[in-house]
C-alpha cells in the first residue's frame, strides 16, 4: 500500500511542492537564522576561546564578559601568582582602539596586550611572520580576516604602518583569530607596547590569565584564587559560556533571531497543516473507498504518516540545503560573516520542529481520515 | 414444479435488522425490523424512493455500517458480530464494492487501481498488476491499462471499478447506482458484464438502483419503503422478480 500512498501525494503535484515547499522555507528560516544567530554569540566568547594556552581567568567581580572590561590594579597579578594550584600567570589587556590609515575609513578594532616575555594568549595559528617579530618597539600582529577586511584585496607584507591612538604602529605579522563580537579587526601586541594604544587610567589590567598545575582542575584553581584574592576567576568554559550569555540575556539579538525563528515554525505549521489537512480532505473519498474494500485504520494511518514523513525528509532536505548553501556562502564571501557555520545541533533543532509540524499537520489527518465513515462511498 | 429445482443456497440473510441514527428527540429510525434474504447465483435489485433506506441496507450488508439491532450473515459468516480488523479482513475478501461516481484514485492508472484490494491483501505490486492487467483483458480494456480514469470514458471507467470488484474474486458484489452516470445502452452492457463476470453459483450480486431501464436484467427485485421491504404476491418475504 505504500505507494499507492505516494502516488496518492505525488498525483496532486500543486499540494505536493506546497507541501515540501512549506516545511523546505520553514528549515530554511529556522536553520539559516539560528546559524546566524549562534555565530554571533559565539563570537562573544571568541577572546576566551582562541586564549589556547590558559585556562583560568581573573578578573574584576564586576565582569559578567569577556567583552566589557573592568581593570584591575596591577598588583593583583602577583597575588594570584602566589596562590595554592596556579602553575603561572600573565597579565591580559583587552581593550579597543582606533585604527587610521591614509586612505581608510576609521576602524575600531580590538586590542590585545600579551605578556612580554612569554606573548601567552597569542593565537596559536601564524600566518604570516613570527612571534618574535613582536619583540621590536612598536609592533602589533593583526588577524588574517581583520587584514582582508581592512585591506581587501592586498597581499600581505611586514610593515603596513597604522596609527593607533596616536601612535604609530607597525604590522609584522598576521595570525588566524576568531571573529570578534564587537569588531572586525583584532591587534595583537606586547603588553608594554599595548598599553600605548589603548586609551585608559592608571589601572590598566583587564585580566590575568593563568594555567592550573597538573592535579589541579582549573575550576578548583579558580575558587582558590577567588577566595584568596576577592577576585572574580573561572575556567575558560565557564567564563566563554559566561560571556555568550551575557549577550543572550542582555541584548535584543535573541529577541530579534527569535522572532523570525518562532515565524518559521509559524509559516511551517500553517502551510504545512493546512495544505496536508486540505490534501487529506480532497481525498478523503479515496481513504473512505480504501477503507471500505477493507484497508485497515492502521494501514491507512500508515499511509498518512508516508505521506506526511516524505514531505518531511523532502522539505527538511531542500530547506537545509539552502540553508546551508547560504550560511556557507555568506561567510565565504561576506567578510563580516566569515566563521559563520550550520552547527548540528541547529541542523537537528530544525529536524526537531520539523518533526513536530508533521506530526501536528499527520495528526491533524490521521483524525480526520478515522472518522471518515466508510459508508460515505455510497452517498 | 418449483420443487424440483435445487434450492439455491442463500448468499446474504438478513434478520430484523433495524437501524436507528441519532439520539433522543433527534433520533430517527430508517430500517423497520427487515427480514430478507438474496440467493446465490443471483443478481438481485434493491429498488425503492430514495431515502427508503436502500442504501443504509447495502451499507449494514455489506459491513460499512453496524445495525441498531439485527443480525447480518453473509455466506454464513454473521458480519454484525465483526469489528475492527476482523470487519476489514471480511470486507477485503468476501465483497467486492462498485460505487456510483466509481471512486477510482485519479492518481493511479487502471491497472493499478484494479490492484487496489490485491495490494491491501499484501500482494507484492508487480504481481498485483500483472494479475490486475488479466483481469482488465476480461472486460475488454487491456489496451486501457496503463491510462489514468481522466483518459477513460465513464463507461470504461465503470468497467475498471467492476474489475477492482472482482479482482479478489469476493463471494458477495454490491453496487450502488451503477448505471446512474451511464446513458441506456452503456447501461445495459455494464449490467450484462456484471452478470457475465459476477454471478456465480457461490458468488452473489446485490445492485442498489432506481433505474428501471435495467430491471429487465435481474433475477430478483427487493422493493423497499419508508424503511421496509414491500412484500410482493409472490414473495411474503419481500423478494420478487
Amino acid at each position: 500500500m505504500n505507494w499507492i500512498a505516494l502516488r496518492m501525494l505525488t498525483g496532486d503535484t500543486v499540494k505536493y511542492i506546497g507541501m515540501i515547499f512549506g516545511v523546505a522555507f520553514s528549515t530554511l528560516l529556522i536553520t539559516q537564522q539560528s546559524s546566524i544567530f549562534l555565530g554571533l554569540v559565539s563570537r562573544a566568547a571568541t577572546t576566551v576561546v582562541d586564549v589556547r594556552d590558559a585556562n583560568v581567568w581573573v578578573m574584576d567581580p564586576r565582569i559578567e564578559s569577556v567583552d566589557n572590561v573592568w581593570p584591575m590594579p596591577a598588583t593583583a597579578l602577583q597575588r594570584v601568582r602566589g596562590i595554592d594550584g596556579v602553575a603561572w600567570a600573565a597579565p591580559f589587556l583587552r581593550s579597543t582602539t582606533t585604527i587610521v590609515a591614509p586612505d581608510l575609513p576609521l576602524q575600531t578594532a580590538s586590542l590585545f596586550g600579551l605578556d612580554d616575555a612569554s606573548l601567552v594568549g597569542l593565537p596559536t595559528t601564524m600566518i604570516a611572520g613570527r612571534r618574535a617579530d613582536l619583540a621590536a618597539p612598536g609592533t602589533v600582529m593583526m588577524d588574517e580576516g581583520g587584514w582582508q577586511f581592512l585591506f581587501p584585496g592586498e597581499t600581505f607584507t611586514p610593515g603596513k604602518v597604522v596609527e593607533l591612538n596616536d601612535r604609530r604602529a607597525v604590522v609584522v605579522g598576521l595570525v588566524k583569530a576568531g571573529v570578534q563580537f564587537n569588531s572586525q579587526v583584532s591587534l595583537y601586541a606586547r603588553y608594554s607596547t599595548a598599553l600605548n594604544y589603548a586609551p585608559g587610567g592608571r589601572n590598566r589590567l583587564s585580566f590575568i590569565i593563568a594555567m592550573a598545575e597538573k592535579g589541579y582542575s582549573p575550576a578548583q584553581v579558580a575558587r582558590n584564587i577567588e577566595t584568596a584574592t576577592g577576585l572574580k576567576s573561572l575556567d575558560s568554559k565557564a567564563f566563554a559560556k559566561a560571556s555568550s550569555d551575557y549577550v543572550i540575556y542582555n541584548t535584543g539579538i535573541p529577541v530579534s533571531f527569535g522572532t523570525v525563528v518562532l515565524l518559521g515554525v509559524i509559516v511551517g505549521i500553517v502551510i504545512v497543516a493546512l495544505t496536508f489537512t486540505l490534501f487529506v480532505r480532497d481525498n478523503i473519498k479515496q481513504f473512505a473507498s480504501l477503507k471500505a474494500i477493507g484497508v485497515s485504520s492502521r494501514r491507512l494511518v500508515g499511509m498518512v504518516l508516508l505521506q506526511g514523513g516524505l514531505v518531511g525528509v523532502m522539505g527538511y532536505a531542500l530547506g537545509l540545503g539552502a540553508a546551508t548553501v547560504m550560511v556557507t556562502m555568506g561567510a565565504s564571501k561576506s567578510l563580516a560573516l566569515r566563521g559563520f557555520y550550520v552547527p548540528i545541533e541547529v541542523a537537528a533543532f530544525a529536524a526537531i520542529v520539523v518533526a513536530l509540524i508533521i506530526s501536528a499537520a499527520g495528526l491533524l489527518a490521521i483524525r480526520k481520515v478515522i472518522s471518515t465513515d466508510p459508508a460515505t462511498v455510497f452517498r | 414444479m418449483n420443487n424440483m429445482l435445487p434450492t439455491p443456497q442463500v448468499a446474504v440473510r438478513c434478520s430484523k435488522i433495524v437501524k436507528e441514527f441519532g439520539d433522543g428527540e433527534s433520533n430517527l429510525r430508517v430500517l423497520h425490523e427487515i427480514d430478507a434474504e438474496f440467493a446465490a447465483g443471483e443478481l438481485s435489485l434493491l429498488v425503492g424512493p430514495s431515502g427508503c433506506g436502500k442504501t443504509t441496507l447495502i451499507s449494514i450488508i455489506a459491513g460499512i455500517l453496524s445495525t441498531t439491532h439485527g443480525v447480518v450473515d453473509v455466506f454464513g459468516q454473521t458480519v454484525t458480530s465483526l469489528n475492527g480488523d476482523a470487519l476489514s479482513r471480511f470486507r477485503l475478501h468476501s465483497i467486492g464494492f462498485i460505487f456510483q461516481q466509481y471512486n477510482l484514485m485519479p492518481s493511479l492508472t487502471a491497472a493499478e487501481n484494479t490492484s487496489v484490494p490485491l495490494a491491501a491483501a499484501g500482494i507484492k505490486r508487480h504481481e498485483a498488476i500483472d494479475r490486475a492487467k488479466a483481469m482488465l483483458g476480461k472486460l475488454d480494456l487491456s489496451a486501457h491499462a496503463n491510462k489514468l480514469p481522466s483518459q477513460l470514458s465513464g463507461g470504461q471507467q465503470q468497467r475498471v471499478a467492476i474489475a477492482r470488484a472482482l479482482i479478489n474474486a469476493p463471494r458477495l458484489i454490491v453496487c450502488d447506482e451503477p448505471t446512474a452516470a451511464l446513458d441506456a445502452k452503456s447501461g445495459h452492457r455494464v449490467m450484462e458484464l456484471l452478470r457475465e463476470v459476477a454471478i456465480a453459483a457461490d458468488r452473489a450480486c446485490i445492485v442498489v438502483t432506481h433505474d428501471s431501464r435495467i430491471f429487465d436484467l435481474a433475477d430478483r427485485i427487493v422493493t423497499m419503503e419508508d424503511g421496509r421491504i414491500v412484500p410482493s404476491p409472490t414473495d411474503p418475504i419481500g423478494a420478487h422478480r
